[in-house]
């Protein structure tokens, strides 16, 4: 009982918090909204008892994305204070993507729901079990993928290093 | 067990009975629900007592390195000074700002607070005084203290003043670039250690501390943790963003009464949660000090309760602390970026592959000299 009241606490946050962030005009505003709804869904990973997803969400969202956000908006010039609204054609388009987005995600979520119940069992992950399924080189381990996101980012930090060194 | 000594004085034996006798006349779901909100409402008095001692100690030992008194009106040599301080910033009037964002105003005192509370609840006070224990403990405090700095960000913003934006975007860059330090120097002990959780990190530093375990690489982890921790807390040396010849008090230059409040709760309570985490990590935690095959030596020293070792233990990280507030002089933004992106950061990447190389060939102390 304790964890459906929990979920749905979470739940509720996650949308009433999701709605603020797109309807509210001032940005920094938007993006602490935002910063809500990621939390919320850390708090769902640690419902699930997956604790190192949980860590990883508010250390890489909460405490990265978000600062850097939040960074970027002080140092923008009175940001969100001349906000016009939109051409009405552009709201139609908007409105008929969000909803196709809605579709497809609820049909993928439709038609995998009975996987996931299987998945979840396997809860309670040790951070051993994890380094070695990252770093390991046999079946089900992810040396190649992980190795291959370290270089991409690499690319990326040398990349914004020319940007931004002196000339 | 971890320790096999008696132990009278310890917590443990209290709890034990609580439990019990709770478990002996309810259901389980009340039981649990009636242990989680004494914890809880445990832990937020600790904080708030906490905080209030180590202001009052912060007073007397600025003091005794200033050579005045400090305070001594109130109470036997001061010692109700910071309770009768504490009522004074509850009556005070909470000022409202014209034209600042009221929401994000008042929201931001609270992810400070909430983030420190979080990571409060992590640490292990003693045996059997510890309420969050994940497996991935150490990953845990490092991402939720990492929370504080939004509180930050977002009062300097919120309050519509130069100096309390300068002194949050100083307080971003700081928090941001040492935050990495800290969390390296950790990992460096997880490497050790094997383990992220603390109460097996603690087991596993039964008659070897860790900073001693892995000799060098230790001890260039734990002064870089001790650092990079001091400069997280805004205090001493690195309180740039608060310096108030320059800024007037940084980002809580607007905020009063309880508000205001709650950033010097939360800046005193992380002085002691670095502190703490370090005194886990490396000085053995709760422990008390052990050596193998010596039992009446460590039957004496186990009769001292865990939960004394690990406040003292502390309290000797702190008084350090504060040794290096009043020691050094203020360094400028760029000498501090200097220090952590050009000394700090290289040393620590240098000194995790040295540790990982001293594990690898066993030349832990514990390799060498067989300690369990």
């Amino acid at each position: 009982m304790a964890h459906q009241i929990i979920f749905f606490v979470l739940a509720l946050i996650i949308t009433v918090f999701s709605v603020m962030a797109v309807t509210s005009k001032q940005i920094i505003r938007s993006a602490t909204y935002l910063l809500f709804v990621l939390l919320a869904t850390a708090g769902l990973y640690l419902l699930l008892g997956y604790n190192y997803l949980f860590a990883v969400q508010i250390a890489v969202y909460a405490g990265g994305v978000m600062v850097l956000f939040i960074f970027a908006i002080l140092l923008t010039n009175k940001p969100g204070e001349s906000l016009k609204t939109e051409l009405p054609v552009r709201r139609i388009a908007a409105a008929v993507t969000a909803i196709a987005g809605l579709a497809f995600c609820a049909h993928v979520i439709y038609y995998n729901i009975k996987k996931v119940t299987v998945l979840v069992e396997q809860a309670d992950l040790t951070p051993q079990q994890l380094g070695h399924t990252m770093m390991g080189t046999d079946k089900y381990q992810y040396l190649m993928p992980f190795e291959t996101i370290s270089i991409l980012l690499l690319a990326c930090i040398v990349g914004a290093i020319m940007i931004a060194r002196k000339r | 067990m971890i320790l096999n000594y008696s132990q009278p004085l310890e917590i443990t034996n209290l709890t034990g009975w609580l439990d019990s006798a709770l478990r002996s006349s309810m259901s389980e779901f009340w039981v649990l629900l009636i242990e989680f909100v004494l914890v809880g409402a445990l832990l937020l008095t600790a904080y708030a007592v906490i905080a209030l001692i180590l202001i009052y100690a912060e007073r007397k030992i600025t003091a005794f390195f200033q050579a005045r008194y400090g305070p001594n009106r109130v109470g036997k040599w001061g010692l109700l000074q910071s309770v009768a301080d504490m009522i004074k910033i509850l009556l005070k009037e909470i000022v409202k700002i014209n034209r600042s964002d009221r929401f994000l105003f008042f929201a931001a005192p609270f992810f400070m607070i909430a983030a420190s509370m979080m990571t409060f609840g992590a640490i292990p006070f003693g045996k059997g005084l510890h309420a969050v224990d994940f497996n991935i403990g150490v990953l845990y405090v490092t991402a939720v203290s990492s929370l504080g700095i939004i509180g930050v960000l977002l009062a300097g913003w919120s309050s519509n003043n130069k100096y309390s934006m300068i002194g949050a975007m100083r307080s971003g860059a700081q928090f941001v670039s040492y935050e990495l330090s800290a969390g390296f120097a950790l990992m460096t002990i997880v490497v050790l250690a094997g383990t992220m959780q603390f109460s097996t990190m603690i087991e596993g530093q039964r008659f070897c501390w860790n900073i001693f375990n892995g000799h060098i690489s230790s001890v260039i982890a734990f002064v870089i943790y001790l650092i990079s921790g001091h400069a997280e807390t805004n205090r001493g040396p690195f309180d740039l963003p608060e310096a108030e010849s320059e800024l007037t008090a940084g980002y809580h230059t607007e905020y009063s009464g309880l508000q205001f409040g709650f950033y010097y709760l939360a800046e005193y309570l992380n002085m002691f949660i670095i502190a703490s985490i370090a005194t886990t990590v490396f000085l053995g935690g709760f422990l008390p000090i052990q050596v193998q095959g010596w039992d009446a030596f460590n039957g004496i020293m186990s009769f001292i309760p865990t939960y004394v070792w690990f406040f003292g233990k502390t309290a000797v990280l702190i008084f350090l602390s504060l040794w290096v507030r009043w020691s050094f002089p203020r360094l400028r933004i760029d000498q501090l970026l200097n220090l952590e992106w050009k000394y700090l950061l290289p040393i620590n990447l240098i000194n995790i592959v040295l540790m990982v190389i001293l594990v690898l060939t066993g030349l832990t102390l514990k390799d060498i000299f067989g300690i369990m």
